[in-house]
C-alpha cells in the first residue's frame, strides 16, 4: 500500500438551490491502492461528492487534486482522462448490445490500429466489437471475472451487469474506481465475489472508493473509511483501527438503540392462508413452486431469501396483482361479532347470507331477513345491526386486484421502484394520500380535505422532512418517501400488510421508525408479512420466518429459536426435511408472553 | 490560488438545476423573451426589405390584430379556435398520450359536419340539419379519437404514429367527399344552406361564448374531478395506477372520447359556424389548416394549463396575424409570416431552458466572459452552451 495520494479534495463545497446544502467544506484523501469506504446515511451526500470527482457536478467551491496536481473536472470524459472511472448504482448499459459492444461503446481507436490490408483498416472493421472480444476477454480472465463478453446484456443478471460495468471503467484505463452502493443489488454470494475481484485490483496497485452504508460491508473491505453526515466531513479513519459501533456512532452522531423492541404475538389465528400457490413468470419460469403457509394476525411473518427467490411474485399473486397459475388464497376477514356493511357487499348479497345464517342481532337473536322490506334492512345495516358469527371466509381467488385491497390487504413498498409502485412523483403527498382512497365518495370531484389532513399527521406523525404537505414527493429523499407509502398504507388500517424491502437504501434512524410502525400494526392483530434480506433485522423482528429457495419453500421456522447460519443454509437449499412451525407455536408463544 | 488557477481551466458556463422557481422569476423570463423574440423579428425583417422599418414593423404588428374592433373579434375569435382544439388534445397529453392526431380529428368533425349538411340540407329542416351535423361531427371526430386509443389499450401499439397517420388519412376523406359532392367545382364546398352561419347568427359570439365555457369546464375537469386525477396517476406513473387498481385502458379509452367529443366541436364550429364552407387538400390547405398541430404546441407552452392555453393562443394568433399584415403590406411574400411564428416560438421554447436552469459563469479571470444572467442574455447564450 502506497503512501501517495491518488486524489486529494480540499474544502468542497456543492449547494443545489439555495437550500439544500449537499457538501460542506469536505475534505477526502484516497491512497493510491487502497480501499476506502465512503460511509454516511441517506442524504449525507456521498453521491454528491463522488459525482464530483467522476465529472458529473462541478463543485461550488473547492479544489480536487489528482497525483498531485489540481484539475477541474468537467465531464465523465475529462475523468477518464484523469483515469477516474465511476460505477453508477444504476447501471448505463445498452440492453441489446452484448457485453463487449458496451464496453467498447463510445471508444475512439488509433487510426493503425487492426490487421488486414490497408482499406480495410481504414473502414475499420477492426474496430466492430465481434473482432476484438479476445483482446477484451484478457483483461476480464486477468481479474478472474468470469464472464463470456459475447453475452447481450438483457440475458445478464444485475451482478454480471454491474461485472460489465467494472470491466468498462477499467478497459478505458481507470486507475481510480468508485463504485456506488455496488452491494445494494447483489446476493451474499455476489457480493463475496465482487469483494475479491475488488481485493485483486487493489493488490495490483487501483485506488477504489466504494459508497455504502453497510457497516458490515466496511469492515470487510475497506483500508479506510471516510464518515459523512449531513454533508460534512466527520473523520476518515482506519478500518483496522476502529469498531462497527465507533463508526455508527460518527454516522448517526448520537447513540440508537440498535435493539428492536419484538413484543409477542397477539392472538394468533390464521389471517391469510395459502396454498400451493404457483406464479409463472412471463418468461415462463416458474417463480413460485407450490407455496403454502399462513399468516396469523397480530404476528409478523418474515419472509426471507436471497432476492430474485419469488419474494416479489409471490406477494404480488397474493395481492392479485399477478396471474396465479394455481392454488389458493383464502382471506379470512376478522368479522366474528361485527357488522356487516355495504363496503363491498351489496342489499342481494346481504340478503343471501342472511338467509344462509349468517348473521344475529346484538342480542343474540338470529337475523331472518324474509319479508322485511329494503328500506328496512337497508337502516339495520346502516345501524350497524346485522353481526356476524363467525369470521368471514373469503376466497380471492376471482377477486381483482381492487377488491383484495378493498377487503383490507395491503401490498405496501417495492422499493425496487418506489416512486413506481403506490406512489405518483410529480404529485404532492396531499395527492398520493387521495390514491387509495378518492374512489370511496360518490361525487364525480375529488375532495381534498381529508387527504390533507392524513398527509399533515403523516408528516407530523412520522417526522417527514418536507417544506409543505404540497411538494411533490419525488423531491424528498428516499426514508421520507417510504414514510409516506407507509403512512398512508397504515393509515386506511390494513388487515394484512404486506412490506417487501422495506428499509432498503434507508437510514437507520428512518428504518427504525418502519420497524416501530410493523409492530405498532402487529400489536393492533394486523397480519404483516416483512420481506427482508438483512438477516439480523428479521431474526430480531419476526416472530416466525419463512424461507424461500427457487420459488419454494424450504421452511417456516421460529424466529426466535434459529441462527442466523441455519437460516442461510436454508436460503441456498431447501432441505430434505421442510421445517414447519405452525400458528399453534405461535399461540403458545402468545400465551408465555401474556 | 491565484497561482494555481492559471493552468487550471474552468468551464465557461456550468449548468445548475433552479430548484424552486418562483412564479414571478418564470414570468419575467417569458416576458423577456417574449420583447426579445419581437425584437429578433423585427431586426430579420429589416434586414429582409427595404420597406420594413422600426416603426412600420410595430404599426403593422399590433395594427393587425387590434386595428379595428373587427380585427380584435376575428382575434378572439381565432383565439378561440385554437384554444378549443389545444383543450381537446390537452388531457391526453397529461396522461403522457402523445396524440399529435388533434388535426385529423378535427378534420373528421368537419368532414362529418359537412357530409350532413352537404346531403341532408334541404330534405331536412334547418335546424334538424344543423343538429344532425354536430352530432356526426361528434361522433366521427370521437371515432377518429378513439381507434387509435383502442389500439393502443389492447396491443399497446405506438400512439404518435397512429394518430399522425390518421391525420392524413383524415384530409383523404375530405377530399374524396369534395370530389363526390362537387366533381366540377373548384375544390371548396360552399354551404349556402343547412348551417349555423346561414341563419346569420353571429360567429364571434357562438365561437368565443362555447369554447369560454368549455375552457372553465375542461378546467375544473382537470383539476377538481377524479377523471382528472385518474389521468394524471396514469400518466405519471402507470404501474401505481395499476397498483392501486385503476383500469389503465378503460381511461385511455375514455379520455380519448372526452378528446373526440371537443375536436368534434372544433370542426363543428369551423365548418358551421366560421366558414360555411369545407375544404380538404393537404394539411396547410384545409378547413383545420394545421392548427391541430399548433394546438400541440400552446398547449405544451401553457404546461397543459387550460387556463395558461388561453394567454399561449393569443400570443399565436397575435404574431400570426401580425405578421401576415406585415407581409402582406411589405410584400414579403406568403412563408414570411411563418418564419416569424417560427422565430417567436424558439424564443418560447427555450424560455423553458432558462427558467429550469441557471448558468454559472466562471468567476471573472483574465478573459471577460459575459456576466450575469437575467431575461436580456436569453439570445447570445445559446450558441455556448
Amino acid at each position: 500500500m502506497g503512501n501517495n495520494l491518488a486524489i486529494e479534495m480540499v474544502n468542497i463545497t456543492k449547494a443545489f438551490g439555495t437550500k439544500v446544502v449537499a457538501n460542506k467544506h469536505v475534505n477526502m484523501d484516497l491512497r493510491e491502492g487502497e480501499i476506502l469506504a465512503v460511509l454516511g446515511e441517506n442524504g449525507s451526500g456521498k453521491t454528491t461528492l463522488m459525482n464530483m470527482i467522476a465529472g458529473i457536478y462541478t463543485p461550488d467551491s473547492g479544489k480536487i487534486i489528482v497525483r498531485g496536481e489540481e484539475v477541474v473536472i468537467k465531464s465523465p470524459i475529462d475523468a477518464f482522462r484523469y483515469h477516474i472511472g465511476m460505477i453508477h448504482q444504476h447501471f448505463k448499459l445498452v440492453d441489446l448490445f452484448t457485453a463487449a459492444d458496451n464496453i467498447l461503446l463510445g471508444e475512439r481507436m488509433p487510426d493503425d490500429y487492426g490487421h488486414g490490408p490497408k482499406f480495410f483498416r481504414w473502414l475499420r472493421f477492426n474496430h466492430l466489437s465481434r473482432n476484438r472480444v479476445k483482446d477484451l476477454q484478457k483483461t476480464v480472465d486477468r481479474y478472474g471475472f468470469g464472464l463470456d463478453l459475447s453475452r447481450k446484456i438483457y440475458d445478464m443478471s444485475v451482478s454480471e451487469k454491474q461485472t460489465v460495468e467494472i470491466i468498462k471503467v477499467l478497459y478505458r484505463g481507470a486507475d481510480i474506481l468508485i463504485l456506488d452502493e455496488p452491494t445494494a443489488v447483489l446476493t451474499p454470494q455476489e457480493i463475496d465475489k465482487l469483494f475479491a475481484v475488488l481485493r485483486k485490483m487493489r493488490n495490483e496497485g487501483k485506488s477504489i472508493i466504494i459508497i455504502t452504508h453497510k457497516l458490515n460491508e466496511v469492515m470487510a473491505i475497506s483500508d479506510r473509511v471516510c464518515v459523512l453526515r449531513k454533508g460534512e466531513h466527520i473523520a476518515t479513519v482506519e478500518t483496522a483501527k476502529t469498531t462497527e459501533k465507533e463508526l455508527t456512532d460518527m454516522m448517526v452522531g448520537q447513540k440508537i438503540d440498535l435493539n428492536i423492541n419484538r413484543t409477542g404475538p397477539v392472538q394468533p389465528l390464521p389471517r391469510l392462508m395459502v396454498r400451493d400457490m404457483s406464479v409463472v413468470n412471463k418468461e415462463g419460469r416458474t417463480v413460485v413452486d407450490h407455496v403454502s403457509f399462513d399468516v396469523c394476525g397480530g404476528e409478523i411473518l418474515g419472509i426471507a431469501g436471497i432476492s430474485g427467490n419469488g419474494q416479489k411474485e409471490l406477494l404480488e399473486g397474493i395481492a392479485g396483482l399477478q396471474p396465479k397459475a394455481g392454488g389458493d388464497v383464502i382471506f379470512r376477514n376478522p368479522k366474528r361479532d361485527k357488522p356487516v356493511t355495504f363496503y363491498h357487499k351489496d342489499l342481494k348479497k346481504i340478503r343471501a347470507m342472511a338467509a344462509e345464517g349468517f348473521f344475529h342481532y346484538p342480542d343474540g337473536e338470529c337475523v331472518d331477513l324474509r319479508g322485511k322490506k329494503d328500506k328496512e334492512v337497508i337502516r339495520l345495516v346502516n345501524g350497524e345491526q346485522l353481526l356476524f358469527y363467525e369470521d368471514e371466509i373469503i376466497d380471492l381467488k376471482d377477486k381483482t386486484p381492487r377488491e383484495i385491497q378493498e377487503l383490507g390487504i395491503k401490498l405496501s413498498f417495492v422499493p425496487e421502484d418506489r416512486l413506481n409502485m403506490g406512489l405518483v412523483g410529480n404529485m404532492s403527498i396531499v395527492d398520493n394520500m387521495m390514491l387509495r382512497s378518492y374512489r370511496k365518495s360518490r361525487s364525480v370531484f375529488v375532495n381534498r380535505k381529508r387527504p390533507k389532513q392524513l398527509a399533515d399527521d403523516i408528516i407530523r406523525d412520522l417526522e417527514v422532512v418536507t417544506p409543505s404537505d404540497m411538494v411533490p414527493v419525488r423531491r424528498l429523499s428516499g426514508g421520507n418517501v417510504q414514510k409516506v407509502l407507509v403512512g398512508r398504507e397504515i393509515s386506511s388500517s390494513p388487515k394484512v400488510l404486506m412490506a417487501a424491502y422495506p428499509v432498503r437504501g434507508l437510514d437507520i434512524n428512518s428504518s427504525y421508525t418502519i420497524y416501530n410502525l410493523l409492530n405498532i400494526q402487529k400489536r393492533k392483530n394486523v397480519a404483516v408479512v416483512y420481506v427482508g434480506e438483512d438477516l439480523d433485522v428479521l431474526l430480531a423482528l419476526c416472530d416466525r420466518i419463512l424461507v424461500l429457495c427457487g420459488g419454494r419453500v424450504s421452511g417456516i421456522v421460529d424466529a426466535r429459536h434459529i441462527t442466523k447460519e441455519e437460516l442461510g443454509l436454508m436460503m441456498t437449499k431447501v432441505p430434505d426435511i421442510v421445517p414447519s412451525y405452525t400458528y399453534e407455536g405461535l399461540q403458545k408463544e402468545a400465551e408465555d408472553n401474556g | 490560488m491565484a497561482n494555481s488557477e492559471k493552468h487550471v481551466k474552468e468551464p465557461l458556463v456550468h449548468l445548475t438545476r433552479r430548484m424552486n422557481v418562483s412564479a414571478s422569476f418564470a414570468w419575467m423570463i417569458r416576458i423577456g423573451a417574449f420583447i426579445l423574440s419581437i425584437l429578433v423579428c423585427c431586426l430579420i425583417s429589416s434586414l429582409l426589405s427595404d420597406k420594413v422599418s422600426f416603426g412600420f414593423f410595430f404599426k403593422y404588428l399590433f395594427g393587425g390584430t387590434f386595428g379595428s374592433s373587427m380585427l380584435i373579434m376575428n382575434l378572439l375569435r381565432d383565439l378561440a379556435i385554437y384554444l378549443l382544439l389545444a383543450l381537446a388534445v390537452t388531457p391526453c397529453f397529461k396522461m403522457r398520450y402523445w396524440n399529435i392526431g388533434g388535426e385529423g380529428q378535427a378534420m373528421m368533425g368537419a368532414f362529418g359536419c359537412s357530409l350532413v349538411v352537404a346531403y341532408a340540407s334541404g330534405k331536412l329542416p334547418v335546424w334538424g340539419t344543423i343538429l344532425l351535423s354536430f352530432a356526426a361531427a361528434v361522433v366521427l371526430a370521437v371515432f377518429w379519437a378513439v381507434v387509435p386509443a383502442l389500439f393502443k389499450a389492447k396491443w399497446n401499439t405506438n400512439e404518435t404514429l397512429l394518430t399522425l397517420m390518421f391525420n392524413y388519412i383524415a384530409i383523404c376523406l375530405g377530399a374524396y367527399l369534395i370530389k363526390k359532392v362537387a366533381p366540377m367545382g373548384t375544390g371548396i364546398l360552399n354551404f349556402q344552406d343547412g348551417t349555423l352561419a346561414s341563419l346569420g347568427v353571429g360567429d364571434f359570439w357562438i365561437i368565443v361564448v362555447t369554447v369560454t365555457v368549455l375552457t372553465v369546464l375542461m378546467f375544473i375537469y382537470q383539476k377538481y374531478s377524479k377523471h382528472g386525477y385518474e389521468i394524471a396517476v396514469v400518466g405519471e406513473a402507470p404501474n401505481t395506477a395499476r397498483y392501486i387498481g385503476i383500469n389503465n385502458k378503460k381511461v385511455i379509452v375514455r379520455t380519448l372520447l372526452l378528446c373526440g367529443i371537443l375536436s368534434g366541436i372544433a370542426g363543428f364550429l369551423l365548418v358551421s359556424v366560421k366558414d360555411a364552407s369545407f375544404l380538404s387538400d393537404s394539411t396547410s390547405q384545409s378547413t383545420v389548416a394545421g392548427r391541430g398541430f399548433t394546438a400541440i404546441l400552446i398547449s405544451w407552452l401553457a404546461h397543459f394549463h387550460p387556463l395558461a392555453m388561453a394567454l399561449t393562443s393569443f400570443l399565436v394568433v397575435f404574431i400570426t396575424r401580425g405578421a401576415n399584415q406585415i407581409g402582406n403590406m411589405a410584400r414579403l411574400g406568403n412563408s414570411y409570416a411563418g418564419m416569424m411564428v417560427g422565430i417567436f416560438f424558439f424564443f418560447i421554447i427555450a424560455t423553458e431552458f432558462f427558467i429550469n436552469f441557471k448558468l454559472n459563469f466562471r468567476p471573472r479571470a483574465e478573459k471577460a466572459a459575459p456576466a450575469g444572467a437575467g431575461p436580456k442574455p436569453a439570445g447570445e447564450q445559446e450558441g455556448t452552451v
